[in-house]
């Protein structure tokens, strides 16, 4: 990974020294205009050479993979996950949510801070990345709260914490409800010169509600959330943003009026960019009917008019970039009654091939747009978005478009498995991954072989 | 008929009437000196109740007993549930005594939906949060329809707090089911956004409540009284109190209970012959009769139980000596 900040990037296994070379697949990078086949090699951390299919000559020692019908796409980037690391490894830790994040064919992700402790001090910053390098597969980038513990009252030592390698600040599970402390945070970026991420939702529109507030609520007598709670924070934040001449990003919209407040925050010169996950692209209230807490996430799934708002704001770049908003949660507290089970779904794994099969196969999004909002999740924080153009960083996954898979039948490489797809068949499987030229993931079927 | 009975969307409208039927007959046993029919003799049945509740809990124990099914009452307080055990282990503990019916009272919406995936005994949906009360509507059913004849084209107005009322979510469905015109009134703040999706009208006020023929009035629940939801109790009355005003001679009363008369009912109006408030209660053993032998004995898919399906359910067995 390349970019301002990708010094606050930690991967396990040092700086990649052997060579993979792929050979006779799909080569596709939109931004880059690359779509043909060909052979593309891997050589210390590099893309070294792309050239027509079957051309390459394999160094000694070179992996060779036989990539006939797969496609080589950039390395997807997420900026939005939750490893629950520390205080929560039984749900998941450093390894196994970036093993996920690899499965899903990402090649870095940025983690939020809510963890117990929460991270607000450079101390535990240090040992989450002193811990990253012993064990995330991929590029692993952390934030670090707005406020002492989250509590929304206090900042925390930006600058320091900045200086630390924090990726970006964010309260993310919580909003920061005081206007004034919102203000604060905002001043001091000057200091700390990073982004504020901010998860939008009015506590006092929110109230006790648990999925969006609107139909399906109504019929089933449980509390709602409506989007103006979401909208109206939004608002609130890009006009502080824009006076203090502060930088935001939104994370994970899930309103059609949400998507309507960012493009009058642009359009009055505000810096804002924002993120929108699968689950709301690809889902709404109506999963909600059963009750199942596999559909329970704040915010909410929302109605099909927002859903379609979305895929809108996506498609024309309102909404700059996709995240899954991963968040593991133990089976013993999903398998409650709906009101009470936490809120949260995975999605690591699940991302791009429950968006190819819902939106790019039906026609809604093309591939090419696709590919571009799940590689430039960075952007926002100051990580170029990966290439596949030689003398780049080798970050790209090796995709079957056309494969069928069950979503959980063969299990998750996440260490939970409240995943909002769960069941489903989707379309497209991600067959490997490579990190900074490192192998992160390979698909159990995938056969490759060495040659010498 | 599913194995359960969640939600009222679970049952056609033939299905609705059959319980009816069935409780018709129910009723007819109620009359006599004896009152237990052996349908379900030898069957467990447990209620588990993590909500107070008097008047449905004593029903479905009286209703089992009258079945002659054996009943296993389990609280939430002073229980394993107390001690922070899981819905979920709660419920594989109770069906290792292999029940034939699990009645389920939770303050969560869905509780009765997880425990009927959990559990291979049939479960009946006691209240589940603000969700639904399917044997309450059944019995409200059943109740309009002994005093009425028919409820085709007959106009219910909803008075009260929608909002929080799962007696008004599984009502109007089970009412709208069998062809009434539903209407529910009461202040915005009480009434969720979207309710119409349910198949009923809104009013915010009771100006046109003249064309009802009836008016379902719902609990004013104490702890909804103060806080934002209405400004206060005095102008709550005002605005929505059934009184002997507004209760006109035509039209019936009916209110699932407990009344808090002098709030949602004004004393004249519970103790007037238009109210059905008493016959409602009666009415809950019965239909709970019909909904337990048709989930476990009658026209439910076929169970280890359909050798009973045979026999008379009304019949009463000599009594011993």
């Amino acid at each position: 990974m390349r970019g301002a900040l990708s010094g606050a990037l930690e991967r396990a296994g040092g700086p990649a020294t052997g060579s993979i070379l792929i050979r006779g697949a799909r080569l596709f990078d939109p931004r880059a205009g690359l779509d043909r086949a060909g052979d593309l090699l891997v050589r210390e951390g590099e893309i070294a050479e792309v050239g027509g299919a079957r051309q390459l000559e394999a160094p000694p020692e070179a992996e060779v993979v036989e990539a006939e019908g797969l496609t080589v796409l950039p390395g997807f980037v997420d900026p939005h996950v939750h490893l629950r690391t520390p205080g929560r490894e039984d749900e998941e830790d450093l390894e196994s949510g970036t093993r996920a994040a690899a499965a899903g064919g990402y090649c870095a992700v940025l983690a939020m801070p809510n963890t117990d402790p929460v991270v607000d001090s450079a101390p535990v910053l240090g040992s989450l990345r002193e811990r990253a390098r012993d064990e995330a597969r991929v590029s692993t980038g952390f934030l670090a709260a707005v406020t002492r513990g989250q509590g929304g009252e206090q900042l925390t030592e930006m600058a320091e914490l900045a200086d630390a390698g924090a990726f970006a600040f964010t309260d993310d599970g919580l909003p920061v409800a005081r206007s004034g402390v919102l203000r604060q945070a905002l001043q001091y970026q000057r200091l700390a010169g990073r982004v504020l991420a901010l998860h939008e939702e009015d506590p006092s529109l929110s109230g006790a509600g648990v999925m969006h507030e609107g139909e399906v609520a109504a019929v089933l007598g449980v509390a709602g959330i409506p989007s103006v709670s979401e909208s109206t924070t939004i608002a609130r934040d890009a006009a502080i943003a824009g006076f203090e001449g502060g930088r935001i990003h939104v994370q994970h919209v899930s309103a059609r009026e949400s998507v309507v407040a960012i493009e009058r925050a642009r359009a009055e010169g505000v810096a804002i960019t924002a993120e929108v996950t699968p689950h709301h692209l690809c889902l709404t209230e109506d999963s909600v009917r059963t009750l199942d807490s596999s559909f329970k996430m704040n915010p909410p799934l929302r109605s099909a008019e927002d859903r379609s708002a979305l895929v809108d704001a996506l498609r024309s770049g309102t909404i700059d970039c996709v995240a899954t908003d991963h968040a593991p949660h133990a089976r013993e507290e999903k398998e409650q009654p709906f009101e009470v089970a936490p809120m949260g779904v995975t999605g690591l794994e699940t991302a791009f091939a429950a968006l190819h099969t819902r939106l790019v196969l039906p026609g809604v999004l093309d591939l090419a747009t696709l590919v571009e909002r799940m590689t430039c999740g960075g952007e926002p924080f100051g990580l170029e978005p990966p290439t596949l153009e030689p003398r780049a960083d080798a970050d790209l996954c090796l995709i079957d478009l056309d494969a069928e898979w069950e979503v959980g039948e063969a299990g998750y490489e996440s260490r939970s498995a409240n995943c909002a797809f769960a069941g489903q068949r989707l379309t497209g499987i991600v067959r490997m991954t490579v990190a900074t030229g490192a192998v992160a993931y390979r698909e159990r079927s995938f056969a490759i072989g060495a040659v010498a | 008929m599913r194995k359960d009975l969640i939600q009222v969307d679970d049952l056609a409208r033939q299905d609705i009437e059959r319980i009816l039927e069935r409780a018709e007959s129910f009723a007819e046993v109620s009359g006599r000196e004896i009152k237990k029919v052996p349908t379900l003799r030898g069957r467990t049945i447990v209620n588990l109740f993590y909500e107070s509740s008097t008047r449905t809990s004593s029903s479905f124990e009286l209703a089992a007993k009258r079945l002659s099914a054996d009943v296993v009452n389990v609280k939430s307080t002073g229980s394993a549930v107390d001690k922070g055990e899981s819905l979920k282990d709660t419920v594989q503990t109770l069906s290792a005594y292999d029940p034939a019916a699990i009645v389920i009272r939770s303050p969560h919406a869905g509780a009765a939906g997880l425990v009927a995936r959990w559990s291979a005994a049939a479960v009946i949906n006691a209240g589940d949060g603000k969700h639904e009360h399917p044997t309450q509507a059944l019995l409200d059913v059943y109740t309009l329809r002994r005093r009425l004849g028919a409820l085709e084209g007959v106009r219910i107005w909803i008075v009260g707090d929608v909002l929080h009322s799962r007696v008004a979510r599984s009502g109007i469905q089970a009412f709208a089911r069998m062809g009434c015109e539903v209407t529910v009134c009461g202040p915005p703040t009480l009434i969720p956004r979207g309710v119409e999706a349910l198949g009923c009208n809104v009013s915010w006020s009771l100006d046109g409540i003249g064309e009802a023929d009836v008016i379902y009035a719902l609990r004013m629940q104490n702890e909804r009284m103060t806080g934002s939801f209405v400004p206060s109790l005095r102008e709550y009355a005002a605005r929505y109190q059934i009184d002997g005003r507004r209760l006109r001679p035509n039209q019936l009363l009916m209110h699932p209970g407990p009344v808090n008369r002098g709030v949602e009912l004004a004393g004249e109006v519970v103790d007037s012959p238009q109210a059905l408030i008493v016959q409602q209660v009666e009415s809950g053993v019965v239909v709970r009769m019909a909904v337990l032998y048709e989930l476990l004995a009658g026209g439910g898919p076929a169970r280890e139980a359909s050798r009973f399906t045979q026999e008379d359910p009304t019949r009463v067995e000599p009594q011993p000596a």
